[in-house]
């Protein structure tokens, strides 16, 4: 059995928590930044929408009087007062891995490192004159390396699936919360269901988490609401979907193990035979935006009840 | 090139290369000095990339710094280390004797050789560690000390440096960066490896486990991401693979300490600490210390843990105590000293006083208890208002005050912005102690970057450089 501090448990699931969370607010704004292009979009919902996910309207409306693209963009790209902006959960990364540089390898810390000093000598104008999706792609690129550093060279101990745990807990955190709040904004226009816009719309949601081409494979027609929550949710095979994230979720907790985490292990399973043995059809009944609320709080105990039995010091 | 007054490691006074230079002068000649410049960035480039830096404190926040590394290495032939190895283990040798006398029999004392009020009334003497045995009666157990070379064979101590002595993951970084930039000038050389520090710094540690723990858990104890060695306990931690710990991951149950893991309390053997005495156990030293362990001097003191170093050692490189140091070799080994202390005066004594005041554009003037480089007279240096407000400062407190001549410290060829030009170097290597010393060949070269200056701390401008020890017929080793 290896020995981890509670303390170097904790800092490796939060580097891989706040990576995470850097990519998927880079996947956010991408999204709204692609719907922005369309002639519809004279509300600005979509960027109340970005607000809504990340979950920071209040900070927001401290700073800014509205939300526009620019104000939600400056908000969340290099913002350092905002704790969720990218420039913040990076640094948040990299000083848990600065103070974690023993149970990380070479590999993990440069991706992590040089991603820092790159964000941290970027301004907003150099920003702007690279081209924001320029900006969204590279930080998803340098999660993606950082994933792909940790997994090839990470010794497959307790502190590799301590790391995992913030990485799969993270993301389904997010696709559920880009799924609730873009559903319901693209929902309610009926008169376009169907239409070059509305194609285009919900396009992008997939796109945004990596799901167009996905999508076509896995159901082999066009995009309705009800496969791309399907998709999102229940499908197992794709790797950002509530299911897949559990499906990991629950052989990391298994892996753990130990009686400190008996009661994580119970709630594990109890979400994954909910995501493994649900249907679609009864979750649209019953409401998706309940349904998805739901989840979010599951899933949310469960993080603290990880917490509690592993990352504080007892 | 080398005006003669002070020794110049690659020339001799009539400008030939000495024998350990020769293939580097014969590279120097024919490398453009573009293809130079192209290495240091390269070098930095991977330092920084590696996360190598130390934090520096000074107005505002706390910066994160590069120490400026000098591409061009120092070489110490084969005869020339003997003489550094052998004076450094007589040195580690008489103090942990000196150490073990003072915290038992005071047999020195007695003998009329260190007055007793200067080993007891000394801040960092512990009267906690009277009568404690230790393992293997070993209390130094890293020990950097701080050479100069002021001639052909002629090395001076400046300090023994018995307590946290930092700065050894340079001497293996430097190292490992030199053979990504170099790799034919190491062809070229036998160049003694250093790699195997970490090795056996491990093997040392567990030599000195508490008796009868047959598979020592040790861990190396930081005070945490805000110390200024931060990078250095991780790169230890590492190369070790042992636990970095705070002292918030640790606690004290029955006289033995634990480490908080994921899966329940994993007990401790030997730590490595990283923190000074000050700071290890709030219930005994400074209560205001949250990076101790509380009850960690109780279960070292009922032999359930080893610390290294041991508490207390700062007795022994105190200043004022480091006068006394060939009397130590003497009258614990018998033996002659190989390395010389620098000449010292001790300004509580009138004499001394009254000579170094009268004297004081030639002397360098520190506190008993400085380090770092801070708060020091270099007086050759000095204009003549920071002379006289020293003097002040000294007259206010002699006690708190020694004086030393300004020595001639020796010359390496360095890469400057104007070229290949000598700057004058100091030499740290580090001795291991767990029951037997080691030596490892090599050490950290800390370098004066500015023209002239002989100030080498990092705080004060100063870079490092890769030492080369070559190999000769004989290698070194242990004692």
């Amino acid at each position: 059995m290896t020995i981890v501090l509670s303390r170097s448990a904790d800092h490796l699931y939060w580097i891989s928590r706040y990576m995470e969370r850097a990519e998927n607010t880079a996947r956010i704004l991408d999204v709204s930044d692609r719907m922005g292009l369309l002639p519809t979009s004279t509300s600005g919902g979509e960027w109340d929408a970005v607000l809504q996910i990340t979950g920071d309207i209040g900070a927001f409306h401290q700073k800014f009087p509205e939300a526009s693209a620019a104000n939600v963009i400056s908000h969340l790209t290099l913002d350092a007062d905002n704790p969720s902006s990218i420039y913040s959960t990076v640094r948040a990364a990299r000083e848990n891995a600065r103070a974690e540089r023993v149970g990380i390898t070479t590999e993990m810390w440069e991706a992590l490192n040089s991603t820092w000093l790159e964000i941290s000598n970027l301004t907003a104008a150099r920003l702007a004159s690279r081209g924001y999706r320029n900006f969204f792609d590279w930080i998803k690129e340098r999660s993606h390396l950082f994933r792909g550093a940790s997994v090839a060279t990470m010794l497959r101990d307790e502190r590799y699936h301590f790391l995992r745990l913030g990485t799969f807990l993270e993301r389904a955190d997010n696709t559920a919360r880009i799924l609730d709040v873009k559903y319901h904004i693209l929902l309610p226009d009926t008169e376009d269901v169907g239409s070059a816009i509305d194609h285009f719309q919900w396009g992008a949601l997939l796109r945004s988490v990596s799901a167009y081409r996905n999508y076509h494979h896995a159901y082999k027609q066009v995009i309705t609401p009800i496969n791309v929550a399907d998709l999102l949710i229940f499908n197992d095979s794709f790797p950002r979907s509530l299911h897949s994230c559990h499906d990991e979720l629950v052989t990391l907790l298994d892996d753990i193990s130990g009686p400190r985490g008996n009661e994580a292990a119970r709630q594990s399973g109890e979400i994954h035979a909910m995501l493994h043995y649900g249907r679609i059809e009864t979750v649209f009944k019953q409401g998706l935006h309940e349904y998805l609320s739901d989840f979010i709080v599951r899933n949310n105990q469960l993080s603290s009840e990880i917490q509690a039995a592993y990352l504080v010091a007892h | 090139m080398n005006s003669g007054k002070f020794f110049d490691e690659m020339r001799g006074t009539d400008g030939s290369v000495r024998e350990a230079y020769k293939a580097i002068a014969n590279w120097l000649e024919t490398v453009p000095k573009r293809e130079l410049n192209t290495r240091r960035k390269e070098a930095e480039i991977l330092f920084r990339r590696m996360g190598i830096t130390f934090l520096v404190y000074g107005a505002g926040a706390p910066s994160e710094r590069l120490i400026p590394f000098d591409i061009l290495p120092r070489v110490i032939t084969a005869d020339e280390w003997s003489l550094i190895e052998n004076g450094c283990l007589q040195r580690v040798r008489a103090i942990n004797a000196f150490l073990q006398d003072i915290y038992h029999n005071q047999d020195i004392i007695k003998a009329g050789r260190v007055p007793a009020e200067t080993v007891m009334t000394n801040p960092k003497y512990r009267p906690e560690m009277q009568h404690l045995d230790l393992p293997g009666d070993t209390y130094v157990h890293i020990t950097g000390i701080d050479l100069v070379r002021v001639g052909e064979r002629e090395f001076y101590v400046l300090e023994d440096n018995l307590r946290n002595p930092s700065g050894v993951s340079y001497m293996l970084e430097n190292r490992e960066v030199m053979m990504r930039l170099f790799p034919h000038l190491f062809s070229r050389h036998r160049i003694a490896p250093v790699n195997n520090y970490p090795d056996l710094l491990l093997q040392n540690l567990r030599a000195v486990a508490p008796p009868g723990v047959e598979q020592p858990t040790v861990a190396l104890l930081t005070p945490g991401i805000y110390n200024s060695a931060y990078f250095e306990h991780v790169f230890l931690a590492d190369e070790m693979g042992v636990e970095l710990v705070e002292g918030q991951d640790l606690f004290v149950r029955d006289d033995h300490v634990y480490m908080r893991t994921t899966h329940g309390p994993v007990q401790v053997d030997v730590i490595y600490r990283r923190i000074d005495d000050e700071f290890l156990d709030p219930l005994v030293f400074n209560p205001d210390s949250l990076l101790g362990v509380p009850g960690l001097l109780s279960a070292y003191r009922a032999g359930g843990v080893s610390l290294a170093n041991a508490i207390g050692t700062g007795v022994a490189d105190d200043k004022a105590i480091y006068t006394y140091v060939p009397d130590m070799i003497d009258f614990y080994l018998g033996e002659k000293p190989i390395l010389s202390n620098v000449p010292t005066w001790a300004l509580r004594k009138p004499d001394d006083l009254k000579y170094v005041l009268d004297h004081l554009p030639e002397l360098v003037v520190k506190e008993v208890g400085g380090a770092g480089g801070y708060g020091m007279l270099v007086g050759p240096a000095a204009s003549k208002a920071e002379i006289a407000a020293y003097r002040e400062r000294i007259i206010a407190d002699p006690s708190n005050f020694i004086a030393q001549p300004t020595l001639a410290l020796s010359t390496c060829p360095t890469f400057t912005d104007k070229g290949v030009a000598p700057r004058h170097v100091d030499l740290r290597p580090y001795v291991l102690t767990g029951i037997n010393s080691t030596v490892v060949p090599g050490g950290l070269t800390r370098v004066a970057l500015r023209e002239g200056s002989l100030v080498v701390n990092s705080s004060q401008g100063g870079g490092t450089k890769d030492t080369w020890v070559l190999r000769g017929p004989r290698t070194g080793g242990a004692s």
